[in-house]
């Protein structure tokens, strides 16, 4: 069969109507994209590998330096001491945990409510799905004042849980799960019940496996939006030790130019950058899946 | 194996919209009962009724001699076939099957065993590790009915469930459905809205109309003696021509215009009704007399194969009437048609066979 194939040829990628002009256009534009956003996170590589000596002095090479080993482990292990001898695995560890627990928490909050919401008739279900839509309009930092004063009141200053539950209540999330309910058709609902399911052997032997992609494509968006949270952890974390990995960052930075760590600061804004691209790695093929896919 | 007996059954929705005003029926053990009407007659919020899935507003509904107007779908003991499949998407056909079971805490060895006869009854043998989407629309439509065969429930309930597929496929599954059926001796309630479908798998017919019980029959005895006009109209294809009835001063009945219709005519009668196979068209080489002859035009012919149908008309009505075989008839042609008066339908003016 192999001789009667027709020759290959770069025309056969082709899509109809593309020329190989257009094909070269766009891969200039790609690349020229790709090349503005990747290079301050190249160029901040460089300069975690060079002294602090070589980066005060401009300009800064363009190639890695020799001191990646001494930096990183200075890094993790040393401790820097602007920031009260905290090393950064503490912080990671710390930043994760935060993210973990805001991007799991709010998944399975927002299902439950959107499962409640979609598939239960109860008084008032329209009043609370409401209710829900208009916190979209109140974002932390709106309800910021408050919100602090109630984590005084509890005692959650300075724990994983003041960290966590202020930002745990997802409407947007909620309205995703909701709209991704109503489009699973009555009939199979139907058939689970006639099938002897139950509201919760529903949810856990249907609703779950269907909403997998949706579940993974939102856990990678709110893992990153609980990795980079700024301005709440920066108010409810007093010790160090507490503090999240870029709040640390900020810390390094506070001071007069010449004292700060320039090289540590890069340092741990690189390793600041590898969890969230680890999980957008593992979870790539759910989640652009997730996004894209309407086959039901 | 279980009668099903629906007592006054009556669903008004929370709007007052009155989908099912009064419905009685009493489908014995192990009869097929088809729901037929046209869209919106409420045939199908009987049928879910009866399964559990929307509530009963009066009336009651026994499975079995016991009323199971309480009862959720679960523990009714019926197992259903949706119009769409409803298949679970993410199992296999094989978990699609044995869900019911395991949901019911049957063993492991026995469900499986289930799973497997039921297989090899449908020939979906090899497709147990597929998914659904991995099927086409009829091996989708088997999987659906085993994951109800498997589970031996009291009464199957089918809603629409060939609609979705092609005509020949249609074919085919409704003889395997009426066989599948006599076989399991399962008490089966089956909605429809194809007179074809209704009148082939029936034991038992039950024409609805507007939420209203039209007739309940065996399917030839509806066909051969519609109890209203709307029955005459809906089952049948081509329908029934129903013409109005012309009373004249002497006593005697007219239609189109002034054919006389010879012989005894039920007093009230108000419309006379003839299916096309029963108007006989008559030829100088065969003529045809009966209480009724027409001499019409013919507006059109349409050829089906082994019949055709010619489209007529006199005095501005039409009549639609079934010739065997290839017709020579020409449209623009004049023909002389009759019937006899055994082969008439007579209606009241409400549309009430008399």
């Amino acid at each position: 069969m192999a001789d009667l194939k027709a020759p290959a040829s770069g025309h056969d990628k082709l899509m109809i109507g593309q020329s190989a002009t257009g094909i070269y256009v766009a891969h200039a534009i790609l690349i020229l994209g790709i090349l503005i956003v990747a290079f301050p996170i190249y160029y901040t590589f460089v300069a975690s590998t060079h002294t602090l000596q070589t980066i005060l002095r401009p300009p800064l090479p363009l190639l890695p330096g020799p001191e990646f080993w001494n930096n990183y482990s200075q890094a993790l292990s040393g401790g820097v001491n602007r920031i009260g001898g905290v090393g950064v695995d503490t912080l990671l560890v710390n930043t994760t945990v935060m993210a973990l627990g805001i991007a799991i928490g709010k998944i399975v909050i927002s299902i439950l409510s959107a499962y409640a919401i979609v598939f239960f008739r109860f008084p008032l279900r329209m009043t609370f799905f409401w209710i829900i839509f208009i916190t979209l309009m109140l974002p932390v930092e709106v309800r910021i004042l408050p919100t602090y004063k109630v984590m005084v009141d509890l005692g959650l200053i300075d724990t994983y849980a003041g960290l966590i539950v202020p930002l745990i209540a997802s409407a947007t999330a909620t309205l995703l799960f909701r709209q991704f309910f109503m489009t699973i058709p009555g009939e199979l609902v139907e058939a689970a019940r006639v099938d002897g399911a139950g509201p919760w052997r529903f949810f856990f032997d249907i609703l779950l496996p269907l909403s997998r992609t949706n579940i993974a494509a939102l856990f990678v968006i709110l893992f990153i939006y609980g990795w980079t949270q700024y301005l709440w952890p920066l108010l409810v974390t007093n010790s160090n030790s507490m503090n999240t990995i870029v709040i640390a960052l900020r810390k390094m930075i506070s001071f007069a130019d010449a004292d700060t760590q320039w090289h540590l600061v890069m340092v741990t804004a690189m390793l600041a950058i590898v969890p969230p691209i680890l999980v957008v790695v593992a979870m790539q093929r759910w989640f652009v899946k997730g996004l894209v896919e309407s086959e039901k | 194996m279980a009668t099903v007996d629906l007592n006054d059954v009556r669903k008004v929705y929370a709007g007052g919209v009155e989908a099912v005003k009064g419905v009685s029926i009493a489908i014995p053990d192990k009869a097929l009962c088809v729901l037929v009407g046209p869209s919106g007659c409420g045939k199908s919020t009987l049928l879910r009724m009866i399964a559990g899935l929307e509530t009963i507003s009066s009336g009651t509904i026994s499975i079995d001699g016991k009323v199971v107007n309480e009862i959720g779908p679960t523990d009714r003991d019926i197992a259903m076939v949706f119009q769409n499949y409803a298949l679970y998407p993410h199992m296999s056909v094989y978990d699609n099957m044995a869900y019911g079971l395991r949901n019911r805490r049957t063993p492991k060895p026995e469900i499986d065993s289930r799973v497997r006869a039921t297989a090899r009854t449908l020939e979906l043998e090899q497709l147990l590790d597929r998914k659904p989407r991995q099927l086409s629309g009829g091996q989708r439509q088997r999987v659906a009915m085993g994951r109800a065969i498997v589970r031996n429930p009291k009464v199957f309930l089918f809603d629409e469930p060939l609609s979705n597929l092609d005509a020949k496929l249609r074919g085919q599954m409704r003889v395997e459905i009426k066989n599948l059926q006599r076989n399991l001796g399962v008490t089966s309630v089956y909605v429809t809205h194809d007179q074809l479908e209704a009148m082939t798998l029936a034991d038992m017919l039950v024409v609805m109309n507007a939420g209203l019980i039209e007739q309940i029959g065996a399917p030839m005895d509806v066909y051969e003696k519609p109890a209203s006009t709307f029955v005459a109209a809906f089952i049948g294809a081509p329908p029934m021509n129903l013409l109005a009835l012309a009373r004249e001063t002497d006593g005697t009945a007219t239609v189109m215009g002034g054919a006389r219709i010879e012989g005894s005519i039920p007093q009230h009668a108000a419309i006379v009704g003839l299916r096309p196979e029963d108007a006989l068209v008559s030829t100088p080489q065969s003529p045809q007399k009966g209480a009724l002859s027409l001499p019409v035009t013919v507006e059109a012919v349409e050829p089906v194969g082994m019949e055709s149908f010619l489209h007529c008309a006199i005095n501005g009505e039409r009549i639609v009437v079934r010739v065997p075989g290839r017709s020579m008839v020409q449209p623009g042609d004049t023909l002389e048609i009759a019937a006899g008066l055994d082969r008439l339908h007579f209606f009241d003016k409400d549309g009430k066979r008399v």
